[in-house]
């Protein structure tokens, strides 16, 4: 049986990149798993409560997903779609960054205003860092030397040295940050802030403000407009960002800072995935409960897909090696 | 021009009132207890710490964010007892710091903002819902965490209007309260266009928890045909009695059923989960708009203390009234204040007991400055004088 699997896998592999994105539910305790080609729901699986963060090993042999009402953080096989073990999180796990070494994994504890430092392979709590209220942003420098997390409520990015597991800096940023990301370079750190409506660019040098982007969307008040996962495309042309409840994804410039586009997707968007040539964007539509697909080169949103309740993170998974 | 003599200003206090590292940014808090009057049920317990624990979380809330900047808060707790002399605690509370949260009825608050000692401090109303003290007996020294009864009286009438159930019977209690909220029911109906086909006045002085189901349906049998049925009952007294037993089925709203609040425990959108549970682990009930108000006060302080790096009266004041200001309260949207009459502007959240039903401001309801401006005292109709002076 498994070897006709196999077999199936590789025929089909060798035709099609058949490349999976897999969607949390966070009021489904599920994970919804979306076929890139054929643009469907083709698994569903089950996971512990509240599914947010999600991330995939570098090798993508395991899936880590932060179970928040379960305080844990799970370990899956991404092929039988079984949790292999589950890792000591803290309370409250909402997301989470894997250091490029593939060893540690940096937790944000909403619920506790803690920082946790896990090695995924002897599974156990290295550090705990003290942090802002309601910590949820996380980053990681691409020479993994500095890990980001934001917290929602104290507004700060908190720099950490990833040698000493020590707050190095703590930069303000606007209201209620949600998401960090470094740029491909490591030369800035991006954080946008939710009710503030801005995302805050600093020169990770300086660790100094350099840019700061602003939304703004006809017939929509700028309350609404609430910048939270963003993602870049690794040719430097675009960084997406999802805005919350004014259902949209701005297209920003990350050369001049400058908003290029507005899509109309979902009903309060949240994350989004790339597929490998990065072609495709899905996006997760908390309120609505679907993913919309946006076309990249187009700018246009071509396809909505019905997922679980309340949708969050979302991750990609190449099933061709 | 206003603006930069506003920005020059802030930046010369910036200058001048750098935090010193072991500097405490004291807030006081001001309770004047008050006799509670009976009411028909036994069941309602109204916990000893509303208001304070609020504060006490978002001293928490702040000393959190402090502690990266080198900053540190503490709360100072005066409780006055029934017929105690709150302007005594209150200008001994004022020699300690400027910043001071009053919960207390309107004419207290009146007349501790109208202290010689407060002149130069900046008082938060967390508890008094009269739009009077917004209006008319407004003070420059005074700001408002509490949502006037008009935000939410406006609330449901947007919810009404929304819903189409634009025809209201209103039954109102015979106290003061109860008739403040008539009014501003009254007001708002015709601000949105609702119609109240009749108000009616609950008299009763027998005990409901026996006969509610023979009195309330001939109570209200002769009401014309109505939308929704409206209560002002703000006590909680006879309002839990009617619903179920009117004459007609209608949805109710105002004291009971849906009620619009600045809080209640059914929030979990927007982060609001995150607060609840905070506030539950510390305190082991459920927070209450007063304890909602109280914590908005006193992230206020911190907010402006953190972005202006001063505890100084003057550059923290002019912070939270400029533009700049922006409080993440766990309703969708930035909370700041109005330059009227200092009223915070808020969503009103209307919910019954399990769940938010809506959030004010509905879609729909546009404003040319800020949608929240559709709730309470709006900028044309404001009779505060003495605020922007």
């Amino acid at each position: 049986m498994r070897f006709v699997t196999i077999l199936a896998l590789s025929l089909f592999s060798t035709t099609v990149a058949a490349d999976e994105i897999w969607v949390t539910n966070e009021k489904d305790d599920t994970i919804s798993i979306i076929d890139v080609e054929s643009e469907k729901v083709i698994r569903t699986i089950e996971v512990g409560e509240r599914p947010r963060g999600i991330t995939f090993a570098q090798d993508y042999s395991v899936v880590f997903v932060c179970a928040s009402d379960s305080d844990t953080v799970q370990v899956i096989d991404p092929d039988t779609g079984k949790v292999l073990h589950e890792l000591p999180s803290g309370e409250d796990p909402e997301q989470f960054v894997l250091h490029p070494n593939n060893k540690l994994l940096y937790i944000a504890n909403e619920d506790d205003a803690i920082t946790t430092v896990v090695d995924v392979d002897e599974r156990r709590v290295i550090a705990q860092i003290d942090v802002g209220i309601e910590p949820e942003g996380m980053a990681v420098s691409p020479d993994g030397k500095t890990v980001i997390t934001t917290s929602e409520t104290t507004n700060m990015a908190h720099w950490i040295d990833t040698e000493t597991q020590k707050i190095i800096a703590n930069t303000l940023v606007d209201q209620r940050p949600r998401h960090a990301e470094f740029s491909h370079d490591g030369s800035e750190l991006w954080v946008s802030a939710e009710i503030g409506g801005t995302i805050t660019v600093f020169d990770t040098e300086t660790k100094e403000e350099k840019a700061k982007i602003l939304f703004e969307i006809t017939g929509v008040h700028k309350d609404k407009v609430q910048p939270v996962g963003f993602e870049k495309t690794k040719d430097g042309k675009y960084v997406f960002v999802a805005l919350g409840p004014s259902n949209h994804i701005a297209v920003v410039d990350p050369k001049t800072y400058k908003v290029i586009d507005y899509i109309l997707v979902g009903r309060r968007v949240w994350h989004m995935a790339f597929n490998a040539d990065e072609s495709k964007l899905f996006t997760t539509n908390g309120v609505s409960g679907d993913v919309t697909i946006i076309d990249v080169e187009g700018l246009k949103a071509t396809k909505s897909v019905k997922v679980g309740r309340f949708p969050w993170g979302a991750a990609f998974r190449p099933t061709t090696k | 021009m206003v603006l930069r003599t506003l920005v020059v200003a802030l930046s010369f206090c910036l200058l001048a009132h750098q935090i010193r590292a072991e500097e405490t940014i004291q807030i006081g808090y001001l309770e004047q207890l008050v006799p509670r009057p009976p009411i028909l049920s036994n069941l309602d317990e109204i916990p000893e710490n509303e208001g304070f624990a609020g504060a006490e979380i978002g001293l928490s809330d702040n000393s959190t964010t402090g502690k990266f900047l080198g900053h540190s808060y503490a709360l100072e707790k005066q409780i006055v007892e029934e017929g105690g002399d709150a302007l005594a605690a209150a200008q001994t509370m004022l020699k300690v710091s400027p910043y001071l949260l009053l919960n207390a009825p309107q004419e207290i608050i009146s007349k501790i903002a109208k202290l010689p000692e407060a002149k130069n401090a900046l008082l938060f109303n967390v508890s008094s819902r009269a739009t009077k003290l917004r209006g008319e007996a407004c003070r420059a020294n005074l700001l408002h965490t509490m949502p006037s009864r008009t935000m939410l009286s406006d609330a449901l009438a947007q919810f009404a209007v929304k819903k189409r159930w634009s025809k209201w019977a209103l039954i109102h209690g015979a106290y003061d309260a109860d008739k403040f909220y008539l009014t501003a029911l009254e007001k708002s109906a015709k601000k949105f266009g609702v119609t109240i086909v009749e108000k009616k006045q609950w008299n009763f002085d027998a005990d409901m928890r026996r006969n509610a189901a023979q009195e309330v349906p001939l109570f209200t049998q002769d009401l014309p045909n109505h939308d929704m049925m409206v209560i002002a009952d703000e006590r909680g007294d006879f309002g839990r009695y009617v619903i179920y037993n009117t004459w007609i089925p209608r949805p109710i709203a105002g004291s009971e059923g849906v009620v619009p609040s600045a809080w209640s425990a059914s929030v979990e959108q927007h982060g609001a989960a995150q607060l609840q549970s905070r506030f539950h682990k510390e305190h082991s009930r459920q927070m209450r708009p007063i304890d909602y108000a109280a914590w908005a006060a006193v992230r206020t302080v911190g907010e402006a203390v953190t972005r202006t790096n001063s505890a100084d009266l003057d550059a923290v004041k002019s912070y939270i009234l400029s533009d700049k200001f922006a409080l993440g309260g766990f309703k969708g949207r930035p909370l700041t204040y109005r330059k009227w009459n200092g009223q915070m502007r808020q969503p009103i959240v209307l919910s019954h007991a399990r769940a938010v039903v809506a959030i004010a401001p509905l879609d729909g309801f546009l404003h040319q400055r800020n949608e929240l401006d559709t709730l309470g005292l709006d900028q044309a109709e404001s009779s505060c004088a003495t605020f922007t002076e």
